[in-house]
């Protein structure tokens, strides 16, 4: 019996300092200044992932059915209109915009643990690759002002 | 009589907690929720997430009476790495007595940063439980209907304390998602050695490309698979002999408005299993839980 209250009191502190920990200094830094090392990221994808074509590009519906998949699975972080939240950075910004379309692919497929973002490759590529392309049809933010909400 | 109406508030509050979590509000989150109940893949909850679950398993039981085992889960991600989660266990046997029959804590690790070509994921769980638990979430050791038929009055007089580690593999490829978890068990209340089991499952979404429009029926949100697992004996006597097996199929519905149905019906593939296992579950999203909390208790705002 005492190993199961001990089990209980350890549960509840782990509890506790996860919650702690997803209120999260690494996404609320993101949200405070326009960080560049917040996209460093973005910088860290193989060439060869990075030279990847999107085989959406062209699919008239690609950026509607990214636009639902971004409402579902992201906008709770990055904002309704991706300009970036408490809890990640802003999808306008330029670092993002002008990425490469396989690096945003890369990025989305393995996530940035260590921040706070997961890995996305449980969706299927497709809608990867749709997510991708509601993201680069975004309107940029003009200056990293404007990005922050 | 008053210990068996404790016990019976107790299995009836396992059922509340999941449903009143279950049909309250939250900011929409819907995930791509896998389909398995007993095999994990790599994937954890999204950080600051809870996931409300309950499922049901109806068993057969020969030599016993039929039985409808239950469980509310409240997984949350603490971080994009580390997902903690807590179950209440309960069950009915027909014709005996509805019983709650203990709680488990689990803690899953992710390993690497990135996703590779195989993902390593690892699982620890303490779990106290009585002997009347027939959940089934895992099979181990040398687990075996016959186990499973004593009357609850006498299987809850057993104990269990048992710290539970798993190895999860996951892979996912072209929209299939392959897994195998290997379990290693050992009973912290008496002289019982380790045991060993294992769990596999293959699943695909119906449809790889999402549809423009919000839609309850689309392809994609129905994923299909099935899962296969067993004992494997314990460290004395490590293999096949005197050990059950099961394969079910497993599908889930992921729902536009957060919630996931899932269905998986069973069968033991040889004498020591129980000949037919009906589980399901619904489960339910709540994003933004963990920031709330912490406003709640003071945090940075």
């Amino acid at each position: 019996m005492r190993a199961g209250k001990l089990a209980c009191i350890v549960a509840f502190a782990v509890l506790i300092c996860g919650l702690g920990q997803a209120q999260g200094p690494m996404p609320a830094k993101g949200a405070s200044v326009h960080d560049r090392s917040i996209y460093e990221e973005l910088t860290k994808a193989p060439k060869k992932a990075a030279r990847r074509i999107n085989p959406l590009q062209r699919d008239p519906e690609a950026v509607a059915a990214g636009a639902k998949l971004f409402d579902l699975h992201c906008a709770e972080c990055h904002g309704e209109l991706a300009e970036g939240g408490k809890k990640a950075p802003s999808l306008r910004a330029p670092e993002v915009q002008q990425a490469a379309p396989g690096t945003l692919f890369w990025l989305l497929t393995n996530g940035v643990v260590r921040r706070g973002m997961p890995v996305w490759s449980k969706l299927p590529e497709p809608q990867r690759w749709q997510l991708v392309s509601y993201i680069k049809s975004l309107t940029p933010a003009e200056n990293p002002a404007q990005s922050q909400p | 009589m008053r210990q068996v109406l404790g016990m019976c508030r107790g299995a009836v509050a396992v059922l509340a907690a999941g449903w009143i979590l279950l049909m309250s509000g939250a900011p929409r989150a819907q995930a791509q929720e896998s389909p398995y109940i007993v095999t994990y893949d790599h994937y954890l909850e999204e950080p600051g997430s809870l996931e409300v679950e309950y499922y049901s398993t109806f068993g057969t039981q020969r030599g016993g009476n039929d039985f409808h085992a239950y469980w509310t889960e409240f997984e949350y991600g603490a971080t994009a790495w580390w997902t903690t989660e807590v179950y209440l266990d309960g069950q009915t046997t027909f014709g005996d007595s509805t019983i709650f029959t203990g709680f488990r804590w689990e803690n899953r690790f992710r390993l690497l940063a990135r996703e590779h070509f195989i993902n390593p994921v690892l699982y620890v769980e303490y779990e106290q439980t009585s002997g009347a638990d027939k959940i089934l979430k895992e099979v181990e050791g040398h687990d075996v209907e016959a186990d499973y038929a004593a009357p609850n009055w006498l299987a809850r007089k057993e104990h269990d304390h048992e710290l539970e580690s798993k190895l999860l593999l996951s892979k996912t490829f072209k929209g299939w998602n392959v897994a195998e978890n290997t379990i290693a068990t050992k009973n912290m209340t008496g002289g019982i050695p380790w045991e060993f089991g294992y769990a596999i499952g293959a699943s695909r979404p119906l449809g790889l490309k999402a549809s423009a429009k919000r839609c309850s029926l689309c392809v994609e949100n129905f994923i299909l698979g099935a899962e296969m697992y067993g004992g494997l004996g314990d460290r004395y006597s490590f293999g096949l002999p005197n050990t059950s097996h099961y394969l079910a199929a497993v599908a889930a519905w992921n729902l536009p408005s957060d919630w996931t149905l899932r269905l998986s019906p069973g069968f033991g593939l040889n004498d020591n299993s129980h000949r037919f296992l009906l589980r399901w579950g619904v489960s339910r999203e709540f994003s933004g839980f963990g920031a709330a909390v912490g406003r709640w208790l003071g945090g940075r705002r």
